[in-house]
């Protein structure tokens, strides 16, 4: 199915947001892991988020990659269970358990039917806390994150991202990719995995979102349970990394007709003063929906894109404002004009009170629109905790929206968006392009 | 453990059915507009979504891409509002829109706060017959689209490979051309084709609404009458008749090299009968074959063997597309480990079919597919919106309300020996495409800056 993508314009309604109707339980088990729950026994299941602050950027130099591999080797075995052992009775239960990595979290998502739940929690805790490393199922997943890394150095948006962050991030870990390269991955050992199961999953880094047919008691004793005796404290995380890459163009040459451009320059903290400014800012300039400066100049009047956006890295170690689009080897420098050309023009002549109103207008309204069902619920609840953000945000949010003045947005434009420090990647065979113009 | 995996392997599984999703109530406007209301008050949203019986499969010859085009055309100028406006009044209200196109349908939706769902059907039904094809727009959206092949189709070796696959297993049914279209033939289309397209199929008896949410059927019923009622039916909306495949009588091969291929693999397809009203008997026996030779995760047959125990393949699969409009296809997938060839893992792939056919199911592994599949009724119901696209699905692929309702019933009562006859009808000796997505043979060194 092709799946459009956008298209922009002027509003004429006004409207008052719909307010979000959750009610949160902070939930503090026995054991003291805080949680936070949404309550509702409306479909007979239970999504849960565990999200362990830290993640990739926790590995060692020499073992590049050896927390991504861990996260895939949780479910190849665990407690008494081989692999496919373990996978059938995952399967026999109609569970089901995902466990992610990223830079600076490892993520367990599950869901749980109500009718066996305990026996889904008993096979979750044995993943998360007695996975086998089995050599055998250590060797099948080295050969499968070997293919993702080779698939990666042949897919031009990854080749795009992967670039700008080692230009931008010397050695910190964030320069390098989470799965590692195939020199650090060919030689982690069995030690390594262990090591780095022992750093990512940790009592004191981990918070938990919930969300279905379960009470805060039973939520309470079910993750003791499931995270039984982890190690409670976690080795300390990177310092923050300097965004270290300047204004320009760097090509890197790609066999394709098309060529994806990825751009950015340092962004904004969460906790900075004018966050929320900067929040609206970007919607304005190329956030979701679909009256973004850059969708209008660059897709609706000149075709020169099927997409393109911006976003607010919130990175915890270095933020970002950062953007993509693909555009023919014919029309990418044309394009790459138009993208600054918008920034240079917010930057000097802030936004218009439509733009702002109608910015506030889609942010407001869309928020409560989220939480829509458990799965995305728990992940939502589990994402906020681990940004430190109070429980308060979900009602008070549409609110710190609204107090963004236009004055706001001009100083915040003014201060973040610097036209001469986007640098640009352009992966594929771009045509009037001179890198490091 | 030993007594999870006792309750895993059969002792106390309880199939359970599917509970209703809600309440789905169906009723037909006097104009023949087909509407769906599916109540779920969760959340004070609702999904509105309009389908045409419509899709790339129905375009003439020689305009492929006409019905996505025209889909991305509905965005622009109606007598009423102005280009992009749809859009704009959707995110002024905090409300999320899209569309999409399909070999069997085009859909329009809007997810929004459940008090604005008369604005949304005023819109929508304002563009069902008024939407303006202006030329200038028509010349920049045509960028625009072949911008979207460029980066979805002609970036991806994987996806330049699927398209040739399909062309090559469909011998004269439309779907055989992509729904984005052959970039020759979306180069020349035209602001006339897109017009004529439009007056062919966008009416109200072509149409399905479907309302998801926080909203009662009488309200819909309402709404739906004030904003969609006065369209008139179209008179001459032609049947949906394409061109069918003649009996395949010979095997078929599909090399395909790519510098930019990472991990070679080979691809098996076939023509396989899909759920038709009435009749879903088989489609079900597939649905559940597929899951047995090749479903997700590593118990399924294909994963079990080729990737665990004899370590052969990186990745193993089967995939079945149980609900379209005509016959479409089943295939299996092998990604083989670095060293092995593509013919080895070719021959791989029939000597574990051919096993099965002759060994026989698991039948503990049968018992929890079937407990998997009832309870993803269960799951599904936590997303109306993706319930709401799926009744969207099935009905604009020619299914009633009646096998819609009746489909977890017919998948309950599949049978082992159910899913053997249908695996020998579709697998022995089928007339096949065999596709291999490969590497130059001096593969280009790494990619470097």
């Amino acid at each position: 199915m092709i799946k459009r993508l956008i298209v922009a314009a002027f509003a004429a309604f006004f409207a008052l947001p719909a307010t979000a109707t959750i009610e949160i339980d902070e939930v503090t088990s026995p054991g003291g892991i805080s949680a936070w729950l949404v309550e509702d026994s409306s479909i007979p299941f239970v999504a849960l988020e565990f999200w362990f602050v830290g993640g990739a950027t926790l590995d060692a130099p020499a073992a590049r990659g050896a927390t991504y591999m861990m996260m895939g080797l949780l479910e190849e075995g665990a407690g008494d269970l081989n692999a496919q052992d373990y996978a059938a009775a995952v399967e026999g239960l109609a569970a089901s358990f995902s466990f992610d990595s990223y830079r600076d979290a490892v993520v367990v998502s599950a869901r749980m039917l109500t009718q066996n739940r305990d026996a889904a929690a008993d096979l979750l805790r044995a993943a998360i806390t007695t996975p086998r490393f089995d050599q055998d199922a250590i060797e099948r997943v080295r050969g499968q994150v070997l293919a993702i890394i080779q698939s990666d150095a042949r897919d031009p948006e990854e080749i795009a991202a992967a670039t700008f962050n080692a230009l931008a991030y010397g050695d910190h870990p964030y320069a390098f990719a989470q799965e590692g390269t195939a020199d650090t991955v060919t030689g982690l050992t069995r030690d390594d995995i262990v090591a780095a199961h022992g750093a990512a999953l940790t009592r004191d880094r981990v918070v938990v979102g919930a969300a279905g047919d379960i009470s805060a008691a039973e939520l309470g004793q079910l993750i003791d349970h499931i995270l039984g005796d982890l190690p409670q404290t976690a080795p300390p995380r990177p310092d923050p990394a300097d965004f270290a890459l300047s204004g320009g163009i760097t090509v890197v040459d790609f066999p394709s007709p098309q060529s994806v451009a990825y751009f950015g320059h340092a962004g904004i903290d969460r906790d900075d003063p004018d966050f929320f400014a900067a929040f609206v800012l970007n919607q304005i300039l190329g956030g979701g929906g679909f009256r973004s400066r850059l969708m209008g100049e660059v897709r609706e009047k000149r075709g020169l894109t099927y997409g393109i956006g911006s976003f607010l890295s919130l990175a915890d170690l270095s933020p970002g404002l950062l953007g993509q689009f693909s555009s023919s080897n014919d029309l990418v420098g044309q394009a790459i004009d138009v993208v600054k050309e918008q920034w240079a023009d917010l930057a000097t002549n802030g936004v218009t009170q439509e733009e702002r109103d109608a910015a506030i207008r889609y942010m407001t309204g869309e928020y409560p629109l989220r939480f829509d069902g458990n799965a995305t619920i728990a992940g939502i609840l589990a994402a906020m905790q681990s940004d430190d953000i109070p429980v308060d945000y979900v009602t008070n949010r549409n609110a710190y929206v609204e107090a963004v003045t236009l004055e706001d947005l001009r100083r915040v434009a003014a201060r973040l968006l610097r036209p001469d420090d986007l640098h640009f990647v352009v992966v594929g065979q771009p045509q009037g392009l001179s890198p490091g113009n | 453990m030993l007594h999870l995996l006792a309750l895993a392997l059969g002792l106390t599984l309880t199939p359970i059915m599917a509970q209703a999703a809600g309440d789905v109530v169906e009723f037909f406007l006097d104009n023949g507009m087909q509407v769906v209301v599916i109540t779920d008050d969760r959340a004070p949203a609702v999904t509105h979504m309009v389908w045409y019986r419509v899709g790339a499969a129905d375009e003439p010859p020689g305009q492929s891409g006409i019905a996505h085009f025209v889909e991305h055309l509905m965005f622009k100028a109606t007598d009423d509002m102005a280009s992009g406006e749809f859009s704009a009044v959707v995110e002024a209200n905090g409300g999320s829109d899209n569309a999409f196109t399909s070999w069997d349908y085009t859909g329009y939706f809007q997810r929004i706060a459940a008090d604005r769902l008369g604005l949304m059907m005023q819109m929508e039904a304002d563009r069902m017959r008024d939407i303006i094809f202006h030329p200038v727009e028509v010349a920049t959206e045509r960028s625009v689209i072949l911008e979207e092949r460029a980066q979805r189709t002609d970036s991806s070796a994987g996806a330049l490979f699927n398209e040739q696959m399909r062309a090559a297993l469909f011998l004269n049914h439309p779907y055989g051309a992509p729904i984005i279209g052959w970039r020759h033939e979306m180069e020349a289309l035209s602001r006339d084709d897109a017009q004529a397209f439009h007056d062919i199929w966008y009416h109200p008896n072509n149409a399905i609404l479907i309302v998801a949410g926080d909203v009662t059927a009488e309200a819909v019923r309402a709404l739906a009458e004030e904003h969609y009622g006065p369209i008139p039916a179209s008179p001459s909306l032609p049947e949906r008749a394409r061109p069918t495949e003649p009996p395949h009588i010979a095997n078929r091969r599909v090399s395909f090299t790519d510098e930019r291929v990472a991990n070679p693999y080979v691809s098996i397809q076939m023509l396989a009968p899909v759920r038709e009203p009435g009749d879903q008997a088989e489609a079900a026996a597939l649905v559940i074959l597929a899951e047995l030779l090749g479903g997700g995760g590593q118990t399924s047959l294909l994963a079990r063997r080729l990737q665990v125990e004899e370590e052969r393949s990186l990745f193993a699969a089967a995939y079945y597309d149980s609900t379209s409009f005509d016959p479409s296809g089943f295939s299996l997938v092998n990604v083989p480990v670095p060293g092995l060839s593509l013919e080895e893992a070719e021959d791989d792939l029939w000597r574990i079919i051919d096993d099965f056919l002759s060994e026989g199911i698991d039948t503990a592994h049968f018992a929890r597919i079937k407990f998997q599949i009832a309870a993803s009724e269960i799951y599904e119901e936590d997303s109306t919106q993706g319930l709401a696209r799926r009744w969207g699905m099935e009905l604009t692929t020619g299914l009633g309300l009646a096998d819609i309702e009746s489909w977890p019933e017919i998948l309950a009562a599949v049978t082992p020996e159910d899913v053997m006859d249908a695996a020998r009808r579709l697998l022995t000796d089928p007339v096949h495409v065999t596709g291999h997505l490969m590497r130059p043979a001096a593969a280009t060194a790494e990619i470097s800056q």
